[in-house]
């Protein structure tokens, strides 16, 4: 039987990307579109049908998607209702009472729902669990019907303390669905049943806002797939790096508010494991930002919330992604102190860098990169511009820089990089060192444009083991999608204390969770080589506040776990040891919450596939000479073409290494070499 | 000179260490002040005179100031009885020599290297409980330091690395939350040790001499530009004057005075013909003074560091006998009561000079409100939090409706935890109607909240400000709502004699305290408010359609729609009186 193409699609700000694994000759190919809006499934259907594939051959579709990503920043989703608890409709305005910068007094804010849209009925739960207040159920029906008068296409229902007990959200929701028209309501205690109410209400509002634009786009791409004779499975990329169908994607769309971002970092989770580089940091430089992403053991770190700009709280299972404002089109100027910042102001991608002449006069990290000869400004990356005007660049950094600090203008170039290498290393370090984890074992793996640029001088500044520089970095995402697996995810809050915590009502939760994942994983339609199961507490001491992952090692066998009071006290005390270093005598314990996350494994591809062909070699992947500012001096060195390079080639730093997606930079001390896969390591010569 | 790329790359560095020994207490302080609202500080302080020369950016915007003198008052201690040695960690909470409040705890540690102090770093902490008569230390009816809680005067935590057991239990048995204190000092220790091991790989890296002279650096540059920023202001005078309730024992409002003076770039904040030292907790000792000014600096100019270089172009004139300048043993628990006015009066002279830096006075206090009982099993509970209010209007927009106080980063607790933990109910935790000062932008709305006793009793303690003089507004902006607090009697609502400063109010099961907070003040002039925006306000009922005609003459009728007609007559009306 045939087995079809397996073909990974990111969409991105400016570019979608398509990767296409040919599942039967075992062989890729890729594509890059402009990103079209505002279906993005134009483009990406266009790329795919471009000679590398056609839909009718397609078995599995795996998206990530930028739809949620794009309606949560500009603001662009449904029409959206809240119906409440009497008493607290502004939970979701008050937020947790904080400001949008710790300095300067100047914020404001307005909520996804406006007030007049936020709706109280009767109806109280205690932290207890009891009801206080019975609900009133026509009060429910008659804010459902004042919401659709009001044009509302999407509802939130968020009552006080639901995690604890659901019942009158629940009773609420059958109400509404006797007359809301669509199946664009999401329930708080079914999304996110975790004590904090704001995190709660804002996650579940977020959902609601985001359930029309995202089913609506997962239905024209439907479509417009059966229009061509699909017969395969399409599986959207959630933000944790796991992937989800259809039908749970159209549900949870919240969860897909990082889909693209995620798929990348599974991307350098596997390519490093598969090159024996299991601990990665993967660097991410773009235009305005540097994304830092921790990945031990193949495995990356995640978090449990993250915030979409002020006060838009997304709080489920993330791949955690540390962005600081450092990127290529990051601006650097001499305060009036006299100190060189660079960034946090950027000119972004339009105007973008001095170099590009769209309008923008001051020197970036692009601009220096262009001056000192790293980058070609005769034949730039990623084919927009025909060629970057180098004096500009020269204009901006002497005006700027070089005359502010009375030194040459290569000097100040240089200055610029090596302030900008200084807050990316800084970013490293926040995931790596301050986490606890020692820097030598680990490698950088840049994508995105700009980090190959930079990777030497990183693994230097921050004492990494090597930079490790995929073959194409400008698809990462992309690859990541055909290999990230399915995952379903729960949480549920306990809040007891461990000395009579009720182990067999734990014990049962988990169980439902484990099966429920468990039926996720069999609607997926994928093939899967294996499932896991990951079991996790958040736990304290009493008195506490911030909580710490407890993994438990359970094995889900005849529907039951065998969970011990002992085997969790001694995991808290571990992790509890790892984090803080001292452990606390004569104070209780307590389980904050309980979370559960069944994966089911995918197939993965031969990554050897992306290598080199062997007819490659050295010399001729030479392809010239250029003068590049190297420590003070001008030195004429050896440009190579990146993707000619055979499999085992070496080269001793400084070289320039070009294609079409990036440019590597190897400075003076290093040596880099092409390992089977075609990735290029760099690290310090010995 | 240090190049210009070694010193970037060295102030981020020693800044992510002060910055990572923040986030370590964060994670694993026991009580929800330091941990959730962040009420805690960290930093680098120079060898012999404890100079700021980092601060973490995470910390609470006041400790910026504040520290240094910590750190001053360890040095002196250590001269004195000339004991210091490497392994050494001070504790104490003097506000007298350190700054801000009893409930405040430092640690102060020598940074050896080569046996010589190359710097101190310190970690301070806003902790649940240090005694005194009242749950939490928020005493409005203090009237000497011992009846807010104990005292420590710098006393050595470790010496020589070995942990003093004896300290810790004099502690403990001051606390009514030992367990916190305990978990809360651990988390201060954990932080210093992590930055010890941080600064000492980067003293490692790039030697001694290499990042001292860095630090000089710095401050050079820092002083630089504050001086930079100040000549950009008008030369001239400007006074503002603000006032407090009272001082929790008599009902008589304290006058505070600021003359902020600008000659090129020299600034004098002057702030002499303000009230004496008072008889209750609101008096500040000079060094709290001056940390306040710092905090509304930074707000007006954010890039401004955090070291010691940036007060050095300005001069202050205190008087040794005000409330801004006293000494042990006078009361100073209600310190962010007065820090909070210094800010306003800052902003109202600023606005003077130049109103497209300032922006409307926030909602001014802090409302410390203690709930304290004992539940059925016998245990003691103390819910002890501060409430927001509405941020002032600025040049580009509205005030932020429930904001967190300019003096601080922190986030209020979720009124789910607080139910979980305590035997308390909220029966309402809204915004406040009316309550943002009219202008042509508008101050952000204060908050309502109203909570409920859920066991036998329980007794209530408030200590609030800004009810009698309300967040005043800027550039023609009117003032914010004022605060109201209320207790529940016999199914009736009372007022405290002295507005919302009150001790011991004796709760039963089913009664309530009722906190109204204030909004911000406004920015500009009302009647420059484009009335589709009033419009919306009365829309979203952020105000009410009388606010709407009283306070910008926008006459709306039963319809939601604008009576132009007599619009335009009372807009003209208040135009021609304001």
């Amino acid at each position: 039987m045939k087995r079809g193409h397996l073909v990974g699609v990111d969409v991105g700000g400016t570019f979608t990307d398509v990767f296409v694994l040919d599942l039967d000759e075992g062989n890729i190919s890729v594509a890059k579109v402009p990103t079209t809006a505002p279906d993005q499934s134009v483009g990406f259907l266009e790329a795919v049908t471009t000679g590398i594939s056609s839909v009718p051959q397609i078995t599995t579709i795996v998206h990530g998607t930028t739809v949620a990503t794009n309606a949560l920043l500009e603001r662009r989703g449904a029409r959206t209702g809240v119906i409440t608890t009497k008493g607290f409709r502004d939970v979701l305005e008050m937020r947790r009472r904080d400001r949008p910068t710790t300095w300067g007094l100047w914020g404001t804010f307005q909520p996804i729902v406006p007030r007049d849209l936020r709706l109280e009925v009767e109806e109280r739960i205690l932290a207890n669990g009891t009801i206080d207040i019975e609900l009133d159920v026509t009060g429910v029906r008659e804010a459902a019907s004042y919401l659709l008068q009001q044009n509302c296409s999407a509802l939130s229902i968020v009552f006080i303390n639901s995690y604890v007990n659901s019942e009158n959200e629940i009773k609420a929701k059958k109400a509404v669905q006797e007359i809301w028209p669509n199946s664009h309501v999401t329930v708080s205690s079914e999304i996110l049943p975790e004590i904090r109410e704001y995190e709660r209400a804002s996650t579940a509002t977020l959902n609601a806002f985001l359930q029309p634009p995202v089913s609506d786009y997962l239905e024209m791409l439907e479509t417009s797939l059966e229009e061509r004779d699909f017969r395969g499975q399409v599986l959207i990329v959630q933000s944790n790096g796991g992937v989800m169908n259809l039908e749970r994607a159209k549900a949870l769309p919240v969860r897909t508010a990082l889909s693209g971002p995620a798929a990348g970092v599974i991307a350098a989770g596997y390519i490093g494991t598969v090159a024996g580089y299991p601990n990665i940091i993967s660097c991410d430089m773009g235009g305005t930002s540097f994304d830092v992403s921790l990945i031990v053991n193949g495995e990356s770190s995640l978090t449990a919330q993250s915030s979409i700009g002020f006060g838009m709280v997304v709080r489920t299972p993330m791949v955690e992604i540390v962005t600081i404002g450092a990127g290529g089109g990051s601006i650097a100027r001499v305060d009036e102190g006299g100190l060189l910042q660079v960034g946090p102001g950027s000119a972004g991608s339009n105007p973008g860098p001095a170099c590009y002449g769209l309008g923008n006069m001051a020197p970036t990290v692009t601009d220096a990169n262009v001056l000192l000869g790293r980058i070609n400004s005769e034949s730039p990356i990623g084919g927009k511009l025909k060629k970057l005007d180098a004096e500009a660049a020269l204009r901006a950094i002497k005006t700027e820089v070089a005359d502010p600090l009375g030194i040459n203008v290569y000097e100040a170039a240089d200055a610029i990089l090596r302030v900008a290498n200084g807050k990316m290393a800084n970013a490293i370090r926040l995931v790596s060192v301050e986490r606890g984890h020692e820097p030598g074992t680990f490698a950088a793996m840049p994508f995105g444009g700009g980090g190959a640029l930079h990777a030497g001088a990183l693994i230097k500044e921050v004492g990494l083991d090597c930079a490790l520089v995929p073959r194409f970095p400008g698809i990462t995402s992309a690859l990541g999608c055909v290999i990230a697996d399915v995952r379903y995810d729960q949480i549920q809050t306990i809040n007891q204390s461990l000395d009579s915590l009720d182990l067999a009502s734990l014990e049962n939760q988990m169980v439902l969770y484990c099966k429920e994942g468990h039926q996720v994983l069999d609607r997926s339609g994928s093939t899967l080589e294996k499932r896991t199961e990951l079991f996790e507490l958040d736990m304290l001491y009493v008195g506490q506040t911030h909580t710490v992952k407890v993994p438990l090692a359970l094995n889900f066998l005849d529907d039951s776990l065998n969970v011990k009071r002992e085997m969790i006290q001694q995991a808290f005390e571990e992790a509890y040891l790892q984090e803080y270093g001292r452990l606390l005598s004569n104070i209780a314990i307590r389980v904050m919450n309980v979370r559960v996350a069944v994966i089911g494994h995918r197939a993965k591809f031969d990554l050897s596939l992306l290598a080199p062909s062997e007819s490659s070699s050295l010399d001729e992947a030479i392809i010239g000479k250029r003068s590049v500012y190297i420590e003070g001096n001008w030195l004429d060195i050896e440009i190579y073409d990146r993707l000619s390079l055979p499999i085992g080639a070496r080269i001793n730093g400084p070289a320039v290494l070009e294609q079409p997606d990036t440019t590597i930079f190897l400075e003076m001390d290093m040596v880099g070499s092409v390992d089977d896969y075609g990735n290029f390591l760099i690290r310090v010569e010995n | 000179m240090l190049d210009p790329v070694t010193l970037a790359v060295l102030s981020g560095r020693l800044e992510q260490i002060a910055d990572e020994m923040d986030a370590t207490l964060f994670r694993s302080a026991f009580n929800p002040i330091i941990a959730e609202a962040h009420d805690a500080s960290h930093g680098i302080y120079e060898s012999v005179t404890g100079e700021t020369l980092i601060q973490g950016k995470s910390g609470l915007p006041i400790f910026v100031g504040a520290m240094s003198f910590a750190v001053k008052a360890v040095i002196e201690k250590a001269n004195q009885d000339g004991d210091l040695c490497e392994g050494d960690v001070y504790v104490f909470n003097d506000p007298y020599d350190g700054g801000t409040h009893l409930s405040d705890v430092r640690l102060v540690k020598p940074i050896y290297r080569s046996g010589k102090i190359f710097c101190f770093l310190a970690s301070v902490g806003h902790y649940h409980d240090v005694g005194g008569n009242v749950p939490g230390n928020y005493n409005p009816a203090a009237t000497e330091s011992f009846q807010e809680g104990v005292l420590i005067p710098p006393v050595k935590l470790f010496k020589g690395g070995v942990l003093q057991q004896d300290i810790i239990d004099i502690m403990s048995a001051n606390s009514r939350l030992p367990g916190s204190l305990y978990g809360d000092l651990n988390g201060q220790i954990n932080a210093l040790d992590l930055g010890t091991k941080r600064l000492n790989d980067l003293l490692d890296q790039y030697g001694e001499d290499l990042v001292h002279e860095a630090t000089v650096e710095l401050k050079a540059r820092a002083s630089k530009l504050m001086r930079a920023y100040i000549s950009r202001l008008p030369d001239g005078e400007f006074e503002a004057i603000d006032w407090l309730d009272n001082d929790g024992i008599s009902d008589d409002p304290l006058k505070l005075k600021i003359k902020l003076k600008i000659n090129g770039e020299k600034m004098t904040l002057d702030f002499r013909d303000t009230s004496p030292a008072c008889l209750g907790p609101v008096n500040i000792s000079r060094s709290t003074t001056v940390a306040a000014c710092y905090v509304a600096m930074k707000h007006v100019f954010p890039e401004v560091p955090a070291n010691s270089g940036v007060l050095e172009p300005v001069d202050f004139i205190i008087d040794e006998n005000s409330i801004l300048s006293v000494k042990a043993p006078k009361p100073v628990g209600g310190y962010t009561e007065t820090i909070l006015r210094i800010i306003d009066l800052v902003f109202q002279a600023l606005a003077l000079a130049s109103p497209e830096l300032t922006n409307g006075c926030a909602y001014g206090t802090i409302n410390a409100l203690s709930l304290a009982g004992y539940r059925k099993d016998g245990s003691r509970w103390v819910m002890f939090s501060f409430f927001g209010g509405g941020h002032g209007g600025h040049p580009l927009g509205d005030g932020l409706n429930h904001g967190n106080a300019p003096i601080s980063t922190a986030t209020i607790p979720p009124l789910e935890i607080l139910e979980a933990a305590y035997p308390i109910k909220f029966r309402e935790w809204s915004l406040r109607q009316d309550s943002g000062g009219a202008g042509e932008n508008r101050g952000g709305l204060g908050a309502v909240y109203e909570i409920e006793l859920l066991e036998e009793e329980a007794k209530a303690f408030i200590f609030g400000e800004r009810s009698k003089f309300a967040p005043p507004g800027v550039v023609g902006g009117g003032g914010g709502a004022l605060n109201k607090f209320s207790y529940e009697q016999e199914k009736e609502f009372k007022l405290p004699p002295l507005a919302s400063k009150m001790v011991n109010i004796s709760l039963s099961k089913g009664q309530a305290v009722r906190l109204e907070t204030p909004g911000g003040g406004g920015y500009g002039k009302s009647y420059k408010r484009k009335i589709d925006s009033i419009v919306n306000d009365v829309k979203l009922e952020y105000i009410s359609s009388e606010y709407a005609r009283s306070e910008y003459g926008v006459v709306i009728n039963d319809e939601g729609e604008v009576d132009e007609e007599k619009t335009l007559a009372s807009r003209k009306k208040i135009r021609q009186t304001s």
